[in-house]
């Protein structure tokens, strides 16, 4: 924590220094959603659009030259990120939900027959819940949910009850956008390979706030975001096994993913390329790359202790606070904190925190069965990341009463 | 509410009235409702009755489940379109959607406390909170006029 400074960090996000309404200052308390961009992101994106535009992977002059190598580099940055052993495993998509529909349209297809079962969990975002629902529906297959406890844990006796010969695939999500939850995947993965199923972990929250090491856990599949994680919007990353990988049809058909076409029937490509048919992302791919730099530059274990440090600071406030509830009471947490103020409608409550200048999330957070369960249809919800302090909370605080006192019926 | 407390212009006093005090609200069994509508972005939910003699509406109930905006707007209707004839209803209900979309202004000696519901046409993911409530009437009328 000694190299960890919150003020320098801060000052390199051109967006969070600004005054809104009656001169309040920006608290920015939607990361879960999608966190802001360093300026070394911004410039990267701008100086590729600048002195190199060009597409990847198919003309020979400088500029595509150059654009294919910055782009091609960013793969290596993964990698390395996440812990893998190749390139050939990095996958560069939309984001988690087309990571997911990747794999549930590839190998799901391929895979899943009538019968067969796949585990998902109850806290699933409508990206690791929906696409495997369409697939369940086209092959007769059975979806089976471990139940969320009251604490917003998985009950995990259940879990291991769920799992049978039946099983061919676990999808869970790593740590929960509503409850904080941060799953227990290791022993998860574990078990699921004794049944003999595979694993796809939803990463969306925990690859931006945790040290993710997929060798070690030996997960099948982990989806995760860029625009979570510093980088720009639209570029995410499926990895993938490199066995699996190489044994999955093609997702998307078109340019770049190809080997030979003729008019009838073409061959494809070698992995990663297999499934990136089209001209990508290149801006956002080269911006990812920045981002991942950036948070190697200040330690994945450096920010994953100070946003520790900042939940507990933020949830000792929220405690004290009467008629408010937290939703998710699990000791295995990140900061993203879902609570419900008596009395007062989470789109109120936003509306209102929004001219105190404080930003953070009302509504059912992309996952409408979790929110149900927890006797609601909508919640309130603020997520940290590495440039929150102190005084973004105090400041949530202070309006809180305010807004309580405003809708006091 | 002091004088620092922005947002006036969505919150107005009436609107915080109507919504801390709402009108005609009644606990409804299931054969009493004729139309339940929800809004899946926020969770809202309004069900809603009506009664009606000689084509006019003698009668308005609801049980509303949702925002401040939501609740004033259902309390605010059941007032303003109670002892009205079916066809001003209609037209009525027709006025506040086209208001709450922009499309026109709303008369103010005409409109009663309506008139503070103008400024959620400025919070564009508001104004479902504002109009389901009419939504839902609309299709009660409906749903009378078919099975009359």
């Amino acid at each position: 924590m000694s190299c960890f400074n919150a003020n320098t960090i801060r000052s390199d996000f051109p967006v969070l220094d600004q005054i809104l309404y009656d001169g309040k200052p920006l608290a920015y308390l939607d990361n879960a959603a999608t966190t802001q961009k360093p300026h070394h992101v911004i410039h990267a994106v701008q100086e590729y659009y600048e002195a190199y535009n060009s597409n990847v992977h198919r003309a020979l002059h400088f500029l595509a030259e150059r654009a294919t190598v910055a782009y091609e580099e960013t793969r290596k940055k993964v990698v390395s990120f996440i812990h893998a052993n190749t390139e050939r495993s990095i996958i560069y998509t939309r984001g988690t939900t087309e990571s997911i529909n990747l794999v549930a349209y590839s190998w799901g297809r391929k895979n899943i027959d009538e019968g067969d079962e796949i585990i998902l969990s109850e806290m699933e975002h409508h990206s690791n819940l929906v696409p495997w629902q369409i697939l369940a529906q086209e092959k007769k297959a059975k979806l089976c949910f471990i139940p969320v406890l009251e604490d917003g844990t998985l009950d995990l006796n259940a879990y291991t009850h769920l799992l049978s010969s039946k099983t061919k695939l676990v999808a869970i999500t790593h740590m929960s956008n509503v409850l904080g939850t941060i799953n227990p995947v290791q022993k998860m993965i574990d078990q699921a390979h004794q049944a003999g199923a595979l694993v796809l972990l939803d990463g969306a929250q925990s690859v931006p706030h945790v040290s993710i090491d997929v060798s070690q856990l030996d997960v099948d599949f982990l989806a995760f975001s860029g625009h979570k994680m510093l980088g720009p919007t639209g570029i995410g990353i499926l990895y993938g096994k490199e066995a699996i990988l190489e044994s999955m049809p093609p997702f998307h058909g078109g340019g770049e993913m190809i080997h030979k076409v003729e008019l009838e029937q073409s061959t494809y490509t070698e992995l990663p390329h297999k499934f990136e048919a089209g001209t990508p992302n290149i801006a956002g791919v080269i911006g990812f790359g920045e981002a991942i730099d950036y948070l190697e530059g200040v330690g994945m274990g450096a920010v994953q202790s100070y946003e520790q440090l900042l939940t507990q600071y933020a949830l000792s406030k929220l405690e004290k606070i009467s008629g408010l509830t937290i939703i998710g009471k699990a000791l295995e947490r990140g900061g993203a904190i879902s609570f419900t103020c008596e009395g007062i409608h989470p789109h109120d409550l936003s509306q209102y925190l929004d001219r105190e200048g404080v930003a953070i999330r009302g509504g059912h957070m992309c996952c409408q069965p979790l929110v149900r369960k927890f006797d609601s249809t909508a919640l309130n919800r603020l997520s940290l990341y590495l440039y929150n302090m102190e005084q973004d909370i105090d400041q949530l605080i202070e309006a809180l009463l305010k807004a309580k006192e405003f809708f006091k019926t | 509410m002091t004088d620092s407390v922005p947002l006036d212009d969505l919150y107005q006093e009436i609107i915080l009235d109507h919504f801390k005090n709402p009108r005609n609200v009644q606990k409804l069994s299931d054969e009493e409702v004729l139309i339940e509508e929800e809004n899946p972005t926020c969770g809202d939910q309004i069900r809603v009755t009506a009664k009606v003699e000689e084509g006019c509406i003698v009668g308005i109930k609801y049980e509303a489940k949702g925002c401040a905006i939501s609740t004033a707007s259902a309390s605010m209707m059941s007032e303003a379109l109670m002892n009205k004839p079916v066809e001003d209803a209609r037209v009525a209900i027709q006025n506040f959607t086209r208001t709450m979309k922009g499309e026109q202004e709303m008369s103010e000696d005409e409109s009663g406390d309506l008139i503070a519901l103008q400024g959620v046409k400025r919070y564009p993911l508001r104004i479902k909170c504002a109009t389901m409530s009419w939504h839902a009437l609309d299709h009660v009328l409906d749903k009378m006029s078919v099975e009359k």
